[in-house]
């Protein structure tokens, strides 16, 4: 903790130098790169620059001078928002170094993630999901981005099914003979492990 | 008039088709919209990026009568492809959609790399798109993938974007030149070996999320601009058809009442 707070502290002196603008009373002009705009006014006068993403972000704050009690979540999938800017108290993320517990004012990290379960702690509240892979990206503002290809909530999985596709991907595993084949079943073996503890545990 | 009264029908019929499959992937697409934003937050935006190898992704729609979406996407591609082609530097295309191909084939031929149709057969999902983008990676070198698309805003209107994804090595180039990456730095690492290879992960990742949202993107904006291209030209049809209706009739009129004015001479000559 002491290490993260001091490095909190050390950053706090160094102003903010991301391109995007965060005022929170102006929204009119979007953020946009200047300089983009320009060699590309010079280049194709007669036609207007494209849009990039950064017009349309939702801006994200600045890195607040004392730890904010709250961490800020976003939990994203391909097909949905599961959590937008949600305020929690702590979440337990499925590294592949091992399960990494996030509180406010955790150090900027980068983590991949492995098919695990995903903790949300809001009070006394916990909210588990299995989640099959992804990133976790952590800020130093105590935003938390979570993108994952698959998620569900745990009490969702059924065991009965999970046995036994852990049971096929088994065998699938022993009778594998190309390298494909075999990366293919250890990968439906971890999965479905992982999935077997998530219930069990 | 008959013709004219089958186009209206057949226009106020695409409206319809279009309305049904805009609403199913409207929501498909407001979901998505979530899906890129981490990414931009880390690893920033910079269309300015100065890089040798260029790609730029133009998607476009497979089937036509969808207004100007394919021409814009069309027009961006080739402002970029000339904004970043120079001495020692290299732009190529990547070509999604029919229509995008019909129009890139005829003059820059030599710098397409790789041509993709017929995505939409199926609906959309994060699978099929993420294939794709496997494929696109695995066939393509590229320093900066540049996406271009239409984003939807609303049934009438749409933005042309671009999306940049830039290689590993240049997001650590740029990382360690400062600048806008330079926060990259001060960032930890979990899991892999080395810093390159989650970077490695974490921008194929970011190319296939944004894919899949350019693409979600892309075919909403062009359901929508079918709506309001077929809406128009049923109107027209109708207009087309009121006046057509007007003037037989009034051709019909001055027919019968020629004929009348012959019949009534006619029998006053006799008479006299």
């Amino acid at each position: 903790m002491f290490r993260q707070a001091s490095r909190l502290l050390a950053r706090t002196t160094t102003p903010w130098r991301r391109s995007r603008s965060f005022s929170s009373d102006v929204p009119a002009t979007p953020a946009q790169d200047s300089s983009f705009i320009e060699s590309w006014s010079k280049v194709i006068p007669n036609l207007d620059p494209p849009k990039t993403p950064s017009s349309f972000m939702t801006p994200r704050p600045a890195t607040p001078s004392a730890i904010p009690s709250k961490l800020t979540v976003n939990f994203v999938l391909p097909y949905a928002s599961e959590l937008s800017a949600k305020e929690v108290d702590m979440v337990i993320v499925p590294a592949t170094t091992g399960q990494m517990g996030v509180l406010p004012g955790h150090v900027p990290t980068i983590a991949e993630l492995k098919p695990g379960i995903l903790s949300v702690h809001e009070g006394n509240d916990v909210t588990k999901y299995f989640l099959s892979s992804g990133f976790a990206l952590i800020h130093a503002n105590s935003v938390a981005d979570i993108i994952a290809v698959e998620a569900v909530p745990v009490d969702r999985l059924d065991p009965a099914l999970v046995q036994k596709g852990l049971a096929d991907f088994t065998q699938k595993l022993g009778s594998a003979t190309t390298d494909l084949e075999k990366a293919e079943a250890q990968i439906g073996v971890d999965v479905h492990s992982a999935m077997n503890s998530a219930i069990t545990g | 008039m008959k013709s004219v009264k089958n186009i209206q029908k057949i226009t106020k019929a695409m409206k319809m088709v279009a309305a049904s499959k805009l609403r199913a992937i409207q929501t498909k697409t407001e979901n998505s919209r979530g899906l890129w934003q981490p990414f931009t937050a880390l690893l920033g935006d910079l269309p300015s990026a100065d890089v040798k190898k260029n790609v730029v992704v133009a998607i476009s729609s497979d089937k036509g009568l969808c207004g100007g979406i394919n021409s814009t996407s069309v027009k961006i591609s080739k402002g970029l492809h000339k904004l970043n082609s120079g001495p020692e530097k290299e732009t190529k295309y990547v070509i999604l959609g029919e229509k995008a191909k019909a129009q890139l084939v005829r003059d820059s031929k030599k710098d397409i790399e790789l041509i993709i149709t017929e995505l939409q057969k199926n609906p959309l999902n994060y699978t099929q798109v993420s294939v794709l983008a496997d494929e696109i990676l695995k066939n393509v070198e590229y320093d900066a993938l540049r996406i271009v698309f239409n984003k939807f805003q609303s049934v009438v209107s749409f933005v042309p974007t671009v999306s940049t994804v830039l290689s590993p090595e240049i997001v650590e180039r740029e990382a360690e030149s400062g600048g806008k990456l330079g926060d990259l730095d001060s960032y930890e690492v979990e899991g892999g070996e080395t810093k390159g290879e989650i970077l490695q992960n974490l921008a194929e990742f970011q190319f296939s999320c944004t894919m899949f949202n350019a693409v979600l993107e892309n075919a909403c904006s062009e359901q929508g601009a079918r709506m309001s291209a077929m809406d128009s030209s049923s109107r027209n049809a109708g207009d087309m058809l009121d006046r057509l209706t007007l003037t037989y009739n009034r051709t019909r009129q001055a027919s019968i009442t020629t004929e009348l004015i012959e019949i009534i001479s006619g029998a006053s000559a006799l008479e006299g």
